[in-house]
């Protein structure tokens, strides 16, 4: 029969064995998936060398010779990340900071509430709104040959990471000690000076991690981007161009390559990309966090 | 007796609506460049009443305040009054240290900046000055760009205190300062109390009575939202008048 002495051991070593699985098997998955993708990317540079993989504007992957150029489509990528970012993390903060600090608690309650919804929402739903009702509009409004295009994709994609940026901003300014806002107060700081001057910057890090997600969020989105941002493989040249993000291209083409071939494994090195990329952007989010820690 | 900075009329508070008085028809004059300690025991409406000094009560929704208080005979409710103006005029230091998330030298700097004082030169001037009247000058004179949260409990109490003088007040309020402390930091911050009232109205709220006999010239003893007595602090503690200053200054309750 075991002793008092051993069954305690047991009941404290569980759980902690219990999450080093979980841990363990949560790396383990993402290295197979890094594994995976390198395998299966790699081999396209049988067929094209990193430059031209790289620099090569032209992106056709079925005619013959084919061309693997994805300039075009890591700049599609690059432009409906940033324009999506330059519209929605500005306003994103904005709104953590009216939630926090300027609206009364019953009236951010129902934003809050409005947010999370928004957060919900099915991207082939935002996409949907995307064709029928943006399109249409900018269309007619601007007098485009089609509105779909990077602007409509960047909206879409705004109203899709708004919600994370602003919850996570909000987290973080909501987070700054009242004692500190008091401090300023009692200095003679006006309601305004005390939030960019102390709220501000004691959130910075938090909303700069915000932001960060935001923009992983807005870089891997694939059916916002496949339905509304016209998916034409070019250099954008304007707002107002179509354009044909890496997930887009990965998404729609996907399903028509053979198994093997070097457009399927071209699509595998976007893939590839797409995870340094976004791996790139974690480990910016775990630096941000651990400098925060050295004090 | 001296100039009265503060006097206080007839000043009655309450939280909420319907809600007793947090304080009740207080009544006191505070003497200009003088000590003074505001005593009783916990949740008596010390801190209550000198939040009501410079009006950081008016942030808690539903609050009413009834009466005047006189700052050189002009009421701070008088609905002209700059408020944030009456903040720089009328400084305040917390129970627990609150220096903001920046270096020593930016949180002596903060009152100043919203001043508008964009000069390096003055304010690294304003820097020094306050940190010597401080006393903690000479502790972090090599590390002014150091966070403040490296320093101990007591240095970011002393921190907080250049802070506020920084923007050169009339009236100091101090809510416990020590509490948080330890016996030789309390000490110091004691010892610099006494040393600011030489250019500032002091007014330091405790819950120690040894501390009130220590430092204070005059002491006022709430309980449960009154002003029970107030006097010069030897009077106060050896022929107290009222029966409850009594059983409290011997320990009686408290
Ligand atoms: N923000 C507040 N809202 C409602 N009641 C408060 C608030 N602050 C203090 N009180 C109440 O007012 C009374 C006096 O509190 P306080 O001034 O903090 O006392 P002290 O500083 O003497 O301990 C207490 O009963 C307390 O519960
Ligand atoms: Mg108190």
């Amino acid at each position: 029969m075991p002793n008092r002495g051993e069954t305690l051991k047991l009941s404290e070593t569980a759980p902690r064995a219990v999450i080093t699985v979980i841990a363990m098997s949560g790396i383990l998955v993402m290295a197979f998936i890094l594994y995976f993708l390198t395998k299966e990317g790699i081999p396209i540079l049988k067929d094209a060398s990193i430059t031209q993989l790289a620099a090569g504007r032209l992106w056709y992957p079925v005619s013959s010779p084919p061309l693997f150029g994805m300039m075009s489509l890591i700049g599609g990528s690059l432009a409906v990340t940033l324009t999506s970012s330059v519209l929605a993390i500005p306003l994103g903060v904005a709104l953590a900071l009216f939630l926090t600090e300027i609206c009364p608690k019953r009236i951010s309650g129902f934003f809050k509430i409005t947010l999370e919804i928004l957060g919900f929402l099915p991207s082939v739903v935002l996409g949907f709104i995307g064709m029928v009702v943006i399109a249409p509009y900018l269309q007619i409004k601007l007098e485009l040959l089609s509105g779909l295009n990077l602007m409509n994709a960047s909206m879409l994609l705004g109203v899709m990471i708004l919600p994370t940026v602003a919850t996570l901003s909000e987290e973080s300014l909501h987070a700054v000690p009242q004692s500190q806002r008091d401090a300023s107060y009692a200095l003679g700081a006006t309601r305004c000076e005390t939030m960019f001057n102390v709220v501000l910057p004691g959130a910075a890090r938090g909303i700069a991690q915000a932001a960060i997600l935001g923009v992983m969020r807005a870089m891997g989105e694939t059916m916002v981007v496949l339905m509304a941002s016209g998916g034409a493989a070019l250099l954008p040249e304007s707002a107002f161009d179509p354009v044909r993000p890496l997930t887009s291209a990965i998404a729609a083409e996907m399903g028509e390559t053979s198994v093997g071939s070097a457009h399927y494994h071209a699509l595998f090195f976007m893939g590839f990309i797409l995870l340094l990329i976004t791996l790139s952007l974690n480990v910016l989010v775990i630096k941000i966090e651990s400098r925060g820690e050295v004090k | 007796m001296s100039k009265e900075k503060l006097v206080i009329e007839s000043l009655s508070l309450t939280y909420s609506k319907g809600a007793p008085l947090a304080l009740k028809e207080v009544a006191l004059g505070i003497e200009e460049n003088s000590l003074m300690a505001f005593i009783g025991p916990s949740g008596c409406g010390k801190s209550t009443f000198l939040r009501c000094l410079n009006r950081m009560n008016d942030f808690v929704r539903g609050v009413e305040i009834t009466g005047r208080v006189l700052l050189d005979g002009r009421d701070i409710y008088a609905p002209d009054v700059d408020v944030t103006q009456l903040r720089r005029r009328v400084g305040m230091v917390f129970q627990r240290p609150n220096p903001f998330p920046f270096s020593i030298r930016e949180n002596v700097a903060y009152g100043p900046k919203l001043l508008g004082e964009r000069d390096k030169g003055r304010l690294g001037e304003i820097v020094e000055r306050s940190l010597r009247n401080s006393g903690l000058w000479e502790e972090v004179k090599d590390r002014l760009n150091a966070q403040a949260s490296s320093l101990s409990g007591g240095q970011q109490q002393r921190l907080c205190i250049a802070r506020a003088i920084a923007v050169e007040p009339e009236v100091l309020l101090m809510d416990e300062p020590t509490s948080a402390l330890d016996p030789m930091a309390t000490a110091r911050i004691e010892e610099l109390a006494r040393e600011l009232k030489k250019y500032y109205t002091v007014v330091i709220v405790t819950h120690n009575m040894q501390q009130a006999a220590r430092v204070s010239d005059h002491t006022a003893f709430f309980l449960m939202g009154e002003l029970v007595e107030h006097g010069p602090t030897t009077k106060i503690f050896t022929t107290p008048r009222d029966k409850r200053t009594e059983d409290y200054i011997t320990g009686r309750f408290g």
